[in-house]
């Protein structure tokens, strides 16, 4: 405890008489953590896009397996304790296993749990293998019974017997990717149009903002269902996946433009700008060097509210089945299988699983944006 | 006033215009048109076509290049009203769409007149009590409905609807109505029904427009007009609609321009779930078997309304506020 070394000593003695010089980036945080929903909300984006990353480690099982004898099987539940034919009871994570039964006056099947039949549950369990980050072989996985060929269904099956749980988990990668490839796109064309815009004004400015105006003033969903439509059935999916990509990022640009557009306006007089052109440097120059930094934080948060925007578009379309196709799995196509009333009263989960997990998503990223946006200006007061 | 009525309506003209070629281009996009599909299923059938096929094609102008036939619909629907045929139904677009559009359109009202009655209300009590608990739920409510999506609240509606109070679902009016004169129980019954959609599709635009309210009237709250007021004995209330929320409310009106738009966009994914009688299903339908005319014309006309609906509101705009109608 003796060696303090002497600079920080001198640091910490010093510190509270003089006010911290703090960076903008820094001012911000700070400003963030105020938000305290957002701040929560940052969490948990973090932890979806995580799922997203180790979607295999993750899922029980493997999403694109079937199971002729459980199709809409129900949610099981973790039961802690095994209870000892003698009463004794052990510590044991286990599912139980369903049995079907036939109800002969509705003539239909359904499924009760089964007492008897004990699964154990384990993490870091054997199951399918794959990579891990697309890189590292492996069977490992987060948590699922011991047994490799059991499958037990946290969330319920669908029709054909997959895991919803799973499905739900490797639909969050292709969702949270489309909002975030949809979002790069967006921040291209909005931030080059809107920059041209705003910095060059003229006739070149009035192009640009009625064509804005223009997109704006369309019904979107009409549009995008042509669009979509227009995409053949017989395309592979990575293209088809690009193109609703496309298809979905035409919203968000007109918002980013507009305010990368106004932000330029205002920017454009300020000393520090004509400053900069007096010493010589090019347009190109100023706008990367001065205007872009002194707005990122604007975009950010603005990109970030366009997130969620872009992730119920693409859902939207791929419950009308124009959108993402099978095989892809999206939370779209996984409410596309919830699509009439029959089908939500035998198998709620099929509506309510998917559905929670975009709502959560959704929010998430909308608190985090709001919270973004306030600290986005950390010298307004 | 009238020279920015005309201003307006004379900018409205090349939106049409680009709207009308958009859409055209839309409908082009798939390759390979109706016939072809029908001409597929009449040759599994083992029927030879070859000759009906291009007989229709030739009379339809399928086989010409684009412009042409961009050319023959549009004098066709400015001189003569015709929007060509749908080739699925063997009609003409103008027998099935109009009333479909009028129901698409009289839910739009709807749902904007439900929006307002929520939003103006709430948005004021959430800023005149700001921080309340009330202000707080209706802060939470408001991003909640942000984040459903439209048809996962309509599809949930449903399910409680049909499960916890046994009301049949999907339709304007319960199937016993359907194909019957209007008569009052009929009427009664579409109440029954209409609600919800109008709630499934208005719940986001509500959530936002509270938002907007909420933060325009705190803007005015503590201006000085509003202390001078008070301090001369008005009564709370009155000072209140008087002139913070008359002031407040300029940008509430200016945003029925993109509320609108986003309203049709809402209608037309809920109809499909709830598949009510409105222009939706039909241009899903439409869309996905290439029925390329009555595709086309949906589309056009839904966006020509949404156009002319933004105007008006920019002209409502402009008789409220003397500032705008100046400039």
């Amino acid at each position: 405890m003796t060696a303090i070394d002497p600079a920080a000593e001198a640091h910490l003695a010093e510190a509270p008489n003089t006010p911290a010089l703090l960076g903008p980036w820094a001012l911000m945080w700070r400003q963030f953590r105020r938000h305290r929903v957002a701040h929560v909300s940052l969490y948990v984006v973090g932890f979806i896009y995580l799922v997203a990353l180790f979607g295999e480690f993750l899922s029980p099982a493997s999403h694109l397996a079937t199971n002729t004898r459980a199709p809409f099987a129900p949610p099981q539940g973790i039961h802690i304790f095994t209870e000892a034919e003698d009463g004794t009871r052990t510590f044991q994570l286990h599912a139980r296993g369903l049995k079907m039964e036939v109800d002969r006056v509705a003539m239909r099947r359904h499924f009760v749990e089964d007492p008897e039949k004990v699964i154990p549950l384990g993490f870091f369990v054997e199951g399918f293998e794959y990579r891990l980050l697309w890189l590292i072989p492996t069977n490992r996985h987060f948590f699922g019974p011991r047994d490799p060929k059991q499958t037990v269904y946290f969330f319920g099956a669908d029709r054909l017997g997959r895991d919803i749980l799973s499905r739900i988990i490797m639909g969050t990668r292709i969702s949270m990717s489309i909002g975030l490839v949809g979002v790069a796109v967006s921040l291209l064309v909005g931030v080059s149009l809107g920059g041209i815009s705003g910095y060059y004004g003229g006739w070149i400015d009035n192009l640009i903002q009625r064509l804005i105006e223009f997109l704006r003033s369309i019904p979107t969903i009409p549009l995008w269902m042509g669009l979509a439509a227009a995409i053949p059935l017989d395309w592979p999916p990575l293209r088809t996946y690009f193109v609703v990509t496309l298809i979905v990022s035409m919203i968000g640009w007109t918002t980013l433009a507009r305010e990368v557009r106004g932000k330029f306006l205002s920017l454009r007089r300020e000393d520090f700008v004509v400053a900069a052109r007096l010493d010589g440097l090019s347009d190109w120059e100023i706008i990367r060097k001065h205007l872009v930094p002194s707005f990122a934080s604007h975009i950010i948060a603005s990109l970030t509210l366009a997130v969620p925007l872009m992730i119920l578009a693409e859902t939207s379309l791929s419950f009308l089945g124009i959108g993402l196709q099978p095989p892809i799995v999206s939370w779209g196509t996984l409410l596309k299988e919830a699509q009439n009333i029959r089908t939500i009263i035998e198998a709620p989960w099929l509506l309510v699983a998917p559905g929670a997990a975009i709502v959560i998503t959704v929010l998430a990223l909308n608190f985090l944006g709001d919270g973004l946006r306030d600290a986005a200006d950390p010298y307004a007061q | 006033m009238g020279g920015f009525i005309l201003r307006r309506v004379v900018y409205m003209i090349p939106t049409v215009f680009l709207v009308s070629i958009v859409t055209f281009i839309i409908i082009q996009l798939p390759p390979g048109d109706y016939l072809d599909s029908l001409a597929a299923e009449m040759g599994e059938a083992g029927v030879d076509n070859t000759a009906v096929v291009e007989q229709l094609r030739a009379q339809y102008g399928l086989g010409e290049p684009m412009y042409l036939q961009y050319w023959k619909w549009m004098t066709g629907i400015l001189l003569r009203g015709d929007f060509g045929i749908s080739f699925e139904k063997n009609l003409p677009v103008t027998d099935v769409i109009w009333d479909r559009l009028g129901w698409t359109f009289a839910i739009s009202l709807l749902t904007l007149a439900f929006i307002w009655a929520v939003a103006l209300p709430i948005g004021i009590y959430s800023a005149v009590r700001k921080y309340s608990v009330g202000d707080y739920v209706a802060t939470f409510f408001g991003f909640v409905g942000l984040a459903v999506p439209n048809f996962l609240l309509a599809l949930v509606m449903m399910y409680v609807a049909f499960k916890y109070f046994g009301q049949s679902v999907g339709g304007l009016v319960s199937p016993e109505y359907i194909d019957t004169p209007w008569t009052w129980a009929k009427f009664a019954n579409l109440l029954q029904h209409i609600w919800m959609p109008v709630f499934v599709v208005g719940t986001s635009g509500a959530a936002a427009l509270i938002r907007i309210m909420r933060a325009n009237l705190l803007d005015e709250l503590y201006r000085p007009y509003v202390v001078t007021a008070r301090a001369k004995g008005m009564s709370e209330f009155q000072l209140l609609l008087r002139y913070p929320v008359r002031v407040a409310l300029n940008p509430f009106i200016s945003t029925i321009g993109w509320i609108l738009p986003t309203l049709v966009s809402g209608e037309i994914i809920v109809a499909v779930v709830m598949n009510l009688p409105t222009t939706g299903p039909l241009l899903l339908r439409a869309l996905l078997v290439q029925d390329m005319y009555l595709a086309g014309s949906l589309i056009l006309i839904v966006s020509m309304l949404t156009v002319i609906g933004t105007l008006l509101s920019d002209v409502l705009l402009a008789w409220v506020d003397p500032r705008i109608r100046y400039q």
